[in-house]
């Protein structure tokens, strides 16, 4: 139904029409353990997604089911000594998993970027913007300082930082918060890396500012083609510069697909449950917001069975205790659209259709 | 920055001023005469007073206050009293500025005292500063980066270990063994540097391992805690994802970040060593700063207390000025105001 008209959109279908060729980033079955005193953390449980080039896919979830984890794998930050990593991450064919340490270096700020969440502390305070963005620029070009700096200053500009001249000899510390964001994402960007990965970029900022740094990040991947990789709580945020969707509960991914089919036809309850918890502008004002009853699990003692069990209002729906007793597979249910969960895709519309009529 | 600098250097004079007004006074408010300690045993009432009106010490303090800092910063003769000098010239002793007193006891200018004793205490204090720096900071970063190693427990316990036993313990025990029993160490003596380099070097070299180990110890904890401290910090995270190697990470971005508060207070240990370090000095039996104000404190001799105390107090604040200003040249988000 809606999704079907959706799917006529040429930027969303690309990642789903026959792939012949590879595709440029594919996430396949990665899991992150990482072994603790108390107990393996199983922060990413099996995740799997692909992203091309020139899109976006939002990761969404609470603190702690894995998100920025998942992502920091694929930028090959953990300490293979401590986190212990199974499954492919592939990047144009190459397995970021087992290629040599020397190897995912070169990749790393060159081919994939990082833009983090609270650029101040993210930047290093003893030295310069413009010096570490040439810096940056450096590892990678066998350039003169001279030159890179001019490309910093050329960056700077680029991501609309007033001027840049002066600004390249500024510390961190003289930047206001969104200049810091543009400044990190100019950093970035200075090696034109094809995967961009956006770590919670605008949480820190104030929301006008949150807003620009958004519409600089969509020009940007307009212009370099490069395909990122957003991850929030932020609801808000995916809807507005994201194609596919993946939420994220307890390191797995329970539901994944288009913006328009997670917003407008959402399968898993845990989806509702954020959705119902967002304030929207598009829908009267009549009640409180829902919030999710209970916390995240520990990622130590996850619950049996769907890990989202305990907090889940319509378990009810499934005969007898699957819920508790069987972890649910992630399920397609519409064309891309796939969720992880026992009860019955008819049954879910039902039920969606049902809550979402009750608080027009 | 210069502004800056000019500020904080007025401000520390003024804080020497302050200091040698509260010396100077403090101890000629003292319980002892001055005048009395100027004769020996057979002192009688008539030479006492006739020594008082000699040195100037019947005047009132403040007028006696006057005559030290017209000293510091001119010059002044002693004795002080004018009918003296004209019956006695050529008992009379010039001190040119800067003029610290004259030390009855000892009869010799109490800058001459300085002077005998500035190039022993600057050696023992140099020669160890450099060796704890390059001994504490060093075995720290090691200690950090191996946290939870053997290399890393050893040398904390080591630390530890030296940490806690009295400085003189240490410098006993050291001159005992290394230099006595096993004569790995050439006995401590003090020979000056333009004299021979080689042999100032030697006779130095236990009192600088004696200090330098005592140092280097809390230095190793400091800088292994600044370094850990620094590790967690997601400027890092940032730099590993720029695609540098983790030798950059550790000696550029790690260690800049890690450091900039020891200069702090290596600087602050510099200047309290420079005022003397009395133990060490006693141990080794160097005529250094700390012997010096140990013997004068034993014997009353005033004028050399006031100076030294004052020469201690220039130290240190020196210390704080040169710590202040290169704290605004290294972290540059207290620059300044």
């Amino acid at each position: 139904m809606i999704s079907d008209t959706l799917t006529a959109d040429p930027m969303t279908s690309s990642s789903r029409t026959g792939d012949s060729r590879k595709p440029f980033l594919q996430v396949k079955d990665l899991h992150v353990h990482f072994p603790t005193d108390d107990g393996l953390v199983r922060a990413v449980d099996g995740l799997d997604f692909t992203l091309e080039r020139g899109q976006t896919v939002g990761i969404v979830g609470e603190s702690g089911s894995g998100k920025s984890v998942a992502s920091l794998a694929i930028l090959g930050l953990h300490r293979r000594s401590k986190a212990k990593m199974s499954g492919q991450i592939l990047l144009e064919g190459e397995d970021l998993l087992t290629v040599s340490n020397e190897r995912i270096r070169a990749l790393r700020g060159n081919q994939m970027a990082m833009v983090f969440q609270d650029p101040l502390s993210a930047l290093h305070p003893y030295y310069t913007i413009g010096n570490q963005i040439v810096e940056a620029y450096r590892i990678h070009h066998d350039v003169s300082k001279q030159v890179a700096k001019k490309r910093a200053i050329e960056m700077l500009e680029r991501v609309g930082i007033p001027n840049p001249n002066r600004r390249v000899d500024q510390y961190p510390h003289e930047f206001s918060g969104g200049m810091r964001q543009r400044a990190m994402i100019a950093m970035a960007l200075v090696n034109d890396p094809k995967l961009l990965i956006a770590d919670e970029p605008t949480t820190a900022l104030d929301v006008t500012v949150q807003a620009q740094i958004l519409a600089l990040m969509k020009d940007l991947q307009k212009e370099f083609g490069s395909a990122i990789i957003l991850i929030t709580h932020d609801l808000g945020v995916v809807a507005d510069v994201a194609d596919d969707i993946i939420v994220m509960y307890a390191g797995k991914c329970v539901e994944k697909g288009s913006v328009d089919e997670v917003f407008y036809s959402p399968q898993h309850p845990y989806t509702w449950g954020l959705l119902a918890s967002m304030p929207r502008l598009d829908k009267v004002r009549t009640d409180r917001l829902d919030p999710i009853p209970g916390n995240p699990p520990s990622l130590i003692n996850l619950p049996s069975g769907c890990a989202f069990n305990p907090r889940c209002a319509h378990r009810h729906e499934v005969e007898g205790d699957r819920c508790r007793t069987e972890v649910p597979e992630l399920i397609e249910t519409t064309q891309g659209q796939s969720a992880r969960c026992h009860i019955d895709a008819a049954r879910r519309e039902e039920i969606y259709a049902q809550m979402s009529g009750q608080k027009p | 920055m210069l502004y800056y600098i000019i500020r904080r250097s007025i401000a520390a004079a003024l804080m020497l001023a302050v200091i040698s007004v509260v010396t100077f006074f403090m101890f000629y408010a003292g319980p002892t005469d001055p005048a009395r300690l100027t004769c020996g045993k057979n002192c009688t009432p008539v030479s006492i007073e006739a020594n008082r009106k000699a040195l100037g010490l019947d005047k009132p303090v403040p007028a006696q206050y006057a005559a030290f800092v017209k000293g510091l910063v001119v010059a002044r003769d002693y004795p002080d009293d004018p009918v003296f000098q004209k019956q006695n010239p050529d008992k009379v002793t010039h001190c040119p500025a800067p003029c610290l007193g004259y030390s009855v006891l000892e009869t010799k200018l109490v800058t001459d005292i300085v002077k005998e004793r500035l190039p022993v205490t600057v050696s023992i204090t140099m020669g160890a500063f450099v060796l704890w720096i390059v001994l504490g900071v060093g075995f720290g970063i090691v200690a950090a980066l191996r946290r939870g190693g053997i290399a890393d427990r050893g040398l904390v316990s080591i630390a530890l270990v030296l940490y806690s036993f009295p400085a003189f313990f240490i410098a006993l025990l050291m001159y005992n063994y290394l230099s006595t029993k096993w004569g790995l160490l050439p006995p401590p003596a003090y020979v000056p540097l333009l004299e021979s380099p080689v042999q100032w070097a030697q006779g130095l070299f236990l009192p600088w391992l004696s200090l330098a180990s005592l140092y280097a110890a809390s230095y190793i904890r400091l800088t292994r805690a600044y370094m850990l401290e620094t590790m967690g910090e997601d400027y890092l995270r940032t730099a590993r994802a720029k695609g540098l190697n983790e030798r950059t990470v550790v000696m550029k971005h790690t260690l800049r970040a890690a450091l900039t508060p020891i200069v702090t207070i290596a600087g602050l240990d510099l200047g309290g060593l420079l005022a003397g370090a009395a133990i060490t000095e006693t141990v080794f039996n160097f005529q250094g700063f700390g012997r010096a104000v140990v013997n004068s404190v034993q014997v009353f001799d005033l004028p050399v207390i006031v100076a030294l105390v004052l020469v201690a107090a220039f130290f240190i604040v020196l210390a704080n000025l040169v710590v202040d200003v290169l704290y605004g040249v290294i972290d540059p988000r207290v620059r300044l105001v």
